[in-house]
Formats: C-alpha cells, structure tokens, sequence
C-alpha cells in the first residue's frame, strides 16, 4: 500500500495536518527574518518548531498506521524529544543573549 | 480524496523548502552570534520536517531514524553554541 491508495480516515485528517504544519513553519521562518529585534525574533520560530513539527509527526503517525494496518506510534520518540529539547535550547540561548548584551565591567586595576 | 493527500504533501514540501531558505537567509545575514545560532536551530529543525515529508512521500521506515539522529545532534550543536556563547566554554573543568 502506498501513499495513492490510503483509507479516507488516515488521508483526510492527515492531509489537513500537514497543510497546517506546512504554514506554521513556514510563518515561523517568516518571522525569523522579518522581525527587528533578537528578542522578539526568540519567539516565532519556537511556534513553529513546536507546533510544525507536531502537526507534521501526527500526519507521519496516521499515514505509517494506515500502510502498517496496526497502530505506530514510533513517531512519537522525535514529538517527546523536540518538545522536551527546545525549551532548554531557547532558555540558555536567550540567557546567552543577556549576558552578552550587559555592558562589559570596567577594568579595577 | 487522494488527489488532495497529494496535493497536500507537495504544497507542506513546498512550504518548508521556503522555511528553509528563509532560515539560511537569517543564518548567512544574522547581524549577531545568537541571531545566527537561533537560525541553526530553525535550520536543522526544517531540515529534519523535509525528511519526514520524503518518508511519508516513499512509505519508507528507514527516514525515521535519520530524522531522529537529525533532531538529536542539533540539539547537542545547539546547546553546545549556546552554552560557548554564554560562558565562553563548553564543558566547565
């Protein structure tokens, strides 16, 4: 079975999902370049990231199912994984922000 | 009904292959070292959507470890650009 034959049930919601997924990384990335300043930057592409990725690895999840004909839910490994890593990545990248923007102290000699 | 699930893994492929290259835009033009890093993190999470469509597209299983192995290693570059640039080391003796 490939993808040109799949039930209704797996095609629909699963097409919908990735159209979806598609403009949520694609108006992250947008944002990424049209925003000024580094900190208003932070946010949309942690929105896409998350909500891309789910929507893209729910769509992968049904379409596997529906060629397996049994539930697979492997893609759920790389959904618990970007949603537990980006938080870290975004927390000391943003940390990493501050720091270098504080001006540098003055040499007490 | 499969005419659209067509139609919707061409137009998702497309859509991020423009989030990609808006992504390497901001990587090649970012006026500071976080702006670049935080493209990376954009980049290589795009990168990895990609594979996941190309999965879907050919019904394979085996772009599914590729597309893990893609999520965990950019996350350690990450990290790893995050952490030099916040503390000047990586690893703290």
């Amino acid at each position: 079975m490939t993808i040109y034959d799949l039930p209704t049930w797996a095609a629909l919601p699963a097409g919908i999902l990735l159209i979806l997924g598609g403009l949520f990384v694609l108006l992250g990335s947008l944002g990424l370049v049209r925003l000024s300043s580094f900190y208003a930057r932070m946010h949309p592409p942690t929105m896409g990231t998350t909500l891309g990725t789910g929507c893209v690895l729910v769509a992968s999840m049904l379409v596997s199912s529906a060629i397996a004909g049994r539930p697979a839910v492997h893609e759920l490994l790389i959904t618990l994984f970007v949603v537990m890593t980006t938080p870290v990545s975004a927390t000391t990248l943003m940390a990493a922000a501050i720091a270098r923007s504080k001006p540098k102290p003055k040499e007490t000699s | 009904m499969n005419a659209f699930f067509a139609f919707a893994v061409s137009f998702a492929t497309l859509c991020l292959g423009a989030a990609l290259v808006l992504a390497s835009y901001r990587l090649f033009a970012g006026p500071s070292a976080q702006d670049r890093v935080l493209a990376f993190d954009t980049f290589y999470i795009n990168g990895m959507l990609i594979l996941l469509m190309q999965a879907i597209r050919s019904g394979s299983s085996s772009y599914f470890d590729m597309a893990l192995l893609i999520a965990l290693f950019g996350f350690l570059g990450t990290f790893a650009l995050a952490r030099f640039l916040l503390r000047q080391e990586i690893i703290e003796p």
